[in-house]
């Protein structure tokens, strides 16, 4: 498993809590059983799959986004910024403008457009980012600073940290944020395969088909992990066959593995079967994304 | 005087839009003149963060005296309206634009 170009695997989900964390965390301990992986938990307003794993702290920096910043001696009010700032986080109250940064998409257009330079852009800290080894695991999280609205800036830059550090490692997770709008976008883009873990309810499915509509407009190839699987129904399994969406395992609801969960603990080595999905779902992976084996 | 109301439709019977930054419609009425006048403001509707904003820009190039809403204004667009020598008033929840209009005459709205 180690000729074949760097595959990168996002498990993500529509529904939050179906088990996306409980799937990260599980497979990257399980490779790095055999081989360097890096698990990037790409959840950055609550991550948590550093709760299962305590590390040796190997870096940590903060992470930065730009915004304008009005300098009231050279700015004559022209009112060019708050008209192009389609985000409203520029507006002009009478010889005031103000900033809004936690609106501000850092996209420059009031800054580059100011004929009198009076809106430099500035960094303005966002978040954290932690590196952690244990073993062959390599385990990059970050955090979003509180009262931060935009989680993508930061998704984007830790993305970066990892390409630049790890882009050699032959398998790399990305545990993403629940949901479909711009963070777990932002999550999913690049990944060669996105592994979506739902729960086999109505709410699960409702959910699950709008991330499968999000795969398919971002034009990721993806499969489905039931979790929790023998609750609910079976519309779930219809869905993924009418849909021709591959089910790449079906993890029971049990218990043992909630409780082993709530305690912080990794539960594949407890549950035979669930050792052999977790082989499974790498084995389909790499296999489904072409030239994975050299 | 200059009135503004944050409001659900454009005459004196609708009611208030309890909502700063997503009201539907800034009236405006013009104590002077005695004419009502309207602002569509839907426009908001297409973006998912700073409506608050978008609107205290709006509110600020029309110049009001007094604002009337209902739950008043969030975090941001509070911040944009300190810079605007402008009474608000709040809690016209429920209420059209002329019961809440009145309410302010006697005295029986909160003034943020």
């Amino acid at each position: 498993m180690t000729d074949r170009k760097p595959l990168k695997i996002a498990i993500a989900s529509g529904k939050g809590g179906t088990g996306k964390t409980t799937l990260s965390t599980n497979l990257a301990a399980y490779i790095a059983e055999q081989e360097e992986v890096v698990l990037v938990d790409l959840d950055v307003e609550e991550p948590n799959s550093g709760l299962f794993f305590k590390g040796e702290l190997i870096h940590e920096e903060a992470i930065f986004k730009m915004i304008p910043q009005w300098d009231e001696t050279k700015c004559t009010l022209c009112g060019i910024c708050p008209k192009v700032c389609n985000y409203h986080a520029v507006i002009q109250i009478g010889p005031t403008i103000l900033v809004f940064p936690e609106l501000c998409h850092s996209c420059y257009a009031c800054s580059d457009l100011c004929p009198t330079a009076a809106l430099p852009m500035i960094p303005k800290k966002t978040g954290t980012l932690r590196d952690f080894g244990i073993g062959n695991l390599h385990f990059v999280e970050s955090l979003l600073d509180i009262g931060e609205a935009q989680a993508v800036p930061l998704i984007s830059k830790t993305k970066k940290y990892v390409a630049a550090n790890y882009g050699n490692v032959s398998i790399t997770i990305f545990d993403s944020p629940p949901g479909t709008s711009c963070p777990v976008m932002e999550a999913t883009k690049h990944a060669d395969f996105v592994i979506l873990v739902t729960e086999p309810t109505p709410f699960g499915l409702h959910d699950l088909s709008l991330a499968v509509e999000t795969m398919r407009a971002l034009a990721r190839p993806f499969g489905v992990v039931i979790n929790r699987y023998g609750i609910g129904n079976d519309e779930v399994i219809m869905y993924c066959r009418e849909e021709n969406i591959p089910v790449l395992a079906k993890i029971p609801n049990n218990r043992k593995i909630a409780e082993l969960y709530s305690s912080g603990k990794l539960m594949y080595r407890d549950f035979p079967e669930v050792e052999n999905s977790l082989s499974d779902i790498l084995e389909y992976c790499v296999k489904e994304v072409k030239g994975g084996i050299a | 005087m200059k009135i503004a109301f944050t409001s659900e439709g454009t005459t004196w019977d609708s009611l208030i839009d309890p909502r700063f930054g997503r009201t539907e419609n800034i009236v405006l009425y013009n104590e002077e003149s005695k004419e009502l006048t309207s602002v569509d403001n839907s426009a908001v509707k297409n973006d998912a963060h700073g409506a608050g904003t978008a609107t205290a820009q709006k509110i600020f190039e029309l110049k009001p005296d007094v604002l009337i809403t209902g739950n008043g204004p969030g975090e941001n667009a509070a911040k944009a309206l300190k810079h605007l020598k402008m009474r608000i008033f709040t809690d016209a929840n429920n209420l059209t634009l002329r019961q809440a209009y009145n309410n302010y005459l006697s005295g029986n709205l909160k003034e943020v």
